[in-house]
């Protein structure tokens, strides 16, 4: 517990984070209207008591709407940060393992070329092979988080292969995988995980560019993204359409970049001792 | 530096080669056939051959690349399946307002990020360090397109400043066109200028605790004159190569923000020929930029190594 006022940005990046998780978690079982519902009667009402942040051109519930938005958006960043672990941490421990060798540079020249497609483009090559949707946004986000992982995880494991207690694991007779499982990913973990909060915000904004040009979750799943696209041509007449989704996004990005930083500055002990 | 260079020369055209065939084939795999596409229901077999034999299109998996490819080289980027016309050309067009909407953006950035990162970096620990710090906390978290909207609401239909969108041409003149332009570029801008003024503040931060600088101070040099002469000079490394890899970024992105003032690039091009399944001009244009991408890389590299000789013996 102590560790969460360690840093001044934990706290309140822990909160933001929380908020927003605990509101996709909670449209799972209960939101204030439903939002496949269309009240024609009551469309693009300013926010109210009965509407907190207003209804949208259907009548839909825009708080409502951005509950379960923050499902989609949740959803598709934690998945595609989990593809990118589950694929680029392995390959960045093999390659690391194996430093210099045929392996590390097919595994490394591999990475530089996947580096070279924007997450954008990989999304736009998916689209145009397969159509437009949640799943192929969370396949181009995850693939495009695979480098990242492994570049991280080879820079980290590489520095950690010359300490002592390595090699004494390697007099024990441990194999280079099993020493890359029961002691460099261990010691890795730490900046996985800062750097996984990065990624997973990185996401977010992916997704939602993804889904505001169209190429992400399509109609009727809610996602912040389309909720901006549908509010553009409306925004003169209804601004409030355009002001809640893109709060929701900026909040969200900003609570996982806070606890980044805040999770870096607890977690890494050389940073620790540089503040005090 | 020379067989530095050659070896770095050697691997840009390998990721070239690479990245041409994973694009390839990834839009081989599309079910369909351009030419009946393109001719309709009731086409003859024989006008179908002889059209898929001027696409491009007969011959083996080997020779269609090949075709392809030896295309991109000289520039010819095929024919486009719905226009009937040529695709370099059809790109040529919108590279006109995409590269300077990214130049111009790139422009922004770091006229924004030098200054205020070398501001905050010299006040550390002040309240103009924790604002600076705050405003780029929340550029990078701002989503850009969200960010293009309410500018247009502000500057366009508010207080009609700007134009909400579209693009008069460079025709119209130089600054009526650079300014139909600075509303996308003050967004494409945003969070790239928010990231390099973390990038200096904290690379400057690392070269004023240098011993170098404890030097100019002792021989008599004021706080202001070590960090102008020797601090920024030397925080500027990290800095351009992160502008470098910003370029390529600022290009991918414009994709976007190109869809919020309904500019006539390459984004707007890419997301037409999607929905037309006009897939040779998505194989085009994603070659394009990821070519850039692989470019401006390189040339950073070599511009690193050719400032810093340290970096060429370290890789």
């Amino acid at each position: 517990m102590s560790l969460l006022f360690h840093s001044r940005t934990l706290l309140p990046g822990a909160v933001l984070t929380l908020l927003f998780t605990a509101a996709a978690l909670i449209s799972l079982v209960w939101v204030p209207y439903d939002t496949t519902v269309v009240d024609i009667a009551n469309r693009m009402k300013p926010p109210s008591w009965l509407h907190p942040f207003g209804t949208d051109q259907f009548g839909r519930d825009i708080l409502s709407m951005i509950m379960v938005g923050a499902r989609t958006s949740i959803a598709v960043a934690l998945v595609a940060v989990g593809i990118g672990m589950a694929v680029g941490v392995p390959l960045g421990l093999a390659a690391a393992a194996r430093k210099g060798g045929l392996m590390d540079e097919i595994i490394m020249r591999a990475n530089d070329l996947v580096f070279a497609f924007p997450s954008l483009l990989i999304a736009v090559m998916i689209t145009a092979v397969f159509g437009a949707s949640a799943l192929n946004a969370i396949i181009a986000i995850g693939i495009f988080n695979i480098p990242v992982f492994a570049r991280l995880t080879r820079g980290a494991a590489l520095s950690l292969w010359n300490r002592e207690y390595i090699l004494a694991a390697r007099v024990a007779g441990k194999g280079s995988a099993r020493i890359s499982l029961e002691h460099i990913l261990p010691n890795v973990a730490n900046l996985l995980i800062v750097q996984g909060t990065i990624q997973f915000s990185l996401g977010i904004l992916a997704e939602a560019g993804l889904s505001y040009v169209g190429l992400g979750a399509q109609p009727p799943t809610a996602s912040w993204g389309r909720m901006l696209a549908d509010s553009q041509t409306m925004i003169s007449l209804a601004p409030h359409l355009a002001l809640f989704p893109g709060l929701a996004i900026l909040l969200t990005v900003l609570g996982l970049n806070l606890l980044g930083d805040g999770l870096r500055d607890s977690l890494d002990p050389k940073l620790r001792r540089a503040r005090t | 530096m020379l067989q530095y260079f050659l070896k770095r020369l050697l691997s840009l055209g390998l990721s070239l080669v690479a990245a041409s065939v994973v694009i390839f084939l990834a839009l081989e795999v599309v079910p369909g056939d351009p030419a009946s596409y393109m001719l309709g229901l009731n086409a003859q077999e024989d006008t179908l051959a002889a059209l898929r034999q001027e696409l491009g299109l007969g011959g083996s998996l080997f020779e269609r690349y090949a075709t392809w490819a030896g295309g991109l080289l000289v520039g010819d980027f095929g024919t486009s399946y719905t226009y009937r016309t040529p695709v370099a050309g059809m790109i040529a067009d919108r590279l006109w307002v995409s590269l300077p909407l990214a130049l111009y953006a790139l422009v922004l950035s770091t006229l924004i990020a030098f200054p205020a990162g070398i501001w905050a970096a010299s006040r550390r620990g002040s309240h103009a360090d924790g604002a600076v710090m705050g405003v780029t906390q929340l550029g990078i978290a701002i989503p850009n397109f969200w960010f293009a909207m309410l500018m247009v609401l502000v500057f366009a239909i508010n207080l009609r400043w700007f134009s909400a969108g579209g693009f008069p041409g460079w025709d119209a003149g130089f600054f009526v066109a650079l300014k139909a332009l600075t509303l996308p570029a003050i967004a494409l801008a945003l969070p790239q200028a928010s990231i390099l003024t973390r990038v200096m503040r904290s690379s400057l931060l690392d070269t004023l605790g240098e011993d170098f600088i404890r030097t100019a101070r002792a021989k008599g040099l004021s706080k202001g004159q070590a960090l102008w002469r020797h601090a920024v000079r030397n925080a500027l490394i990290p800095v351009l190569t992160i502008l470098g890899l910003q370029f390529s970024f600022l290009l991918a992105g414009a994709i976007i923000i190109e869809n919020v003032f309904f500019l006539p690039g390459l984004g707007r091009l890419v997301f037409q020929s999607i929905s037309a399944r006009d897939l040779i001009v998505v194989e085009s244009v994603v070659m394009l930029l990821v070519f850039a991408v692989i470019v401006v890389n390189f040339t950073v590299d070599m511009a690193y190594a050719w400032v810093d000789p340290r970096l060429r013996r370290r890789r």
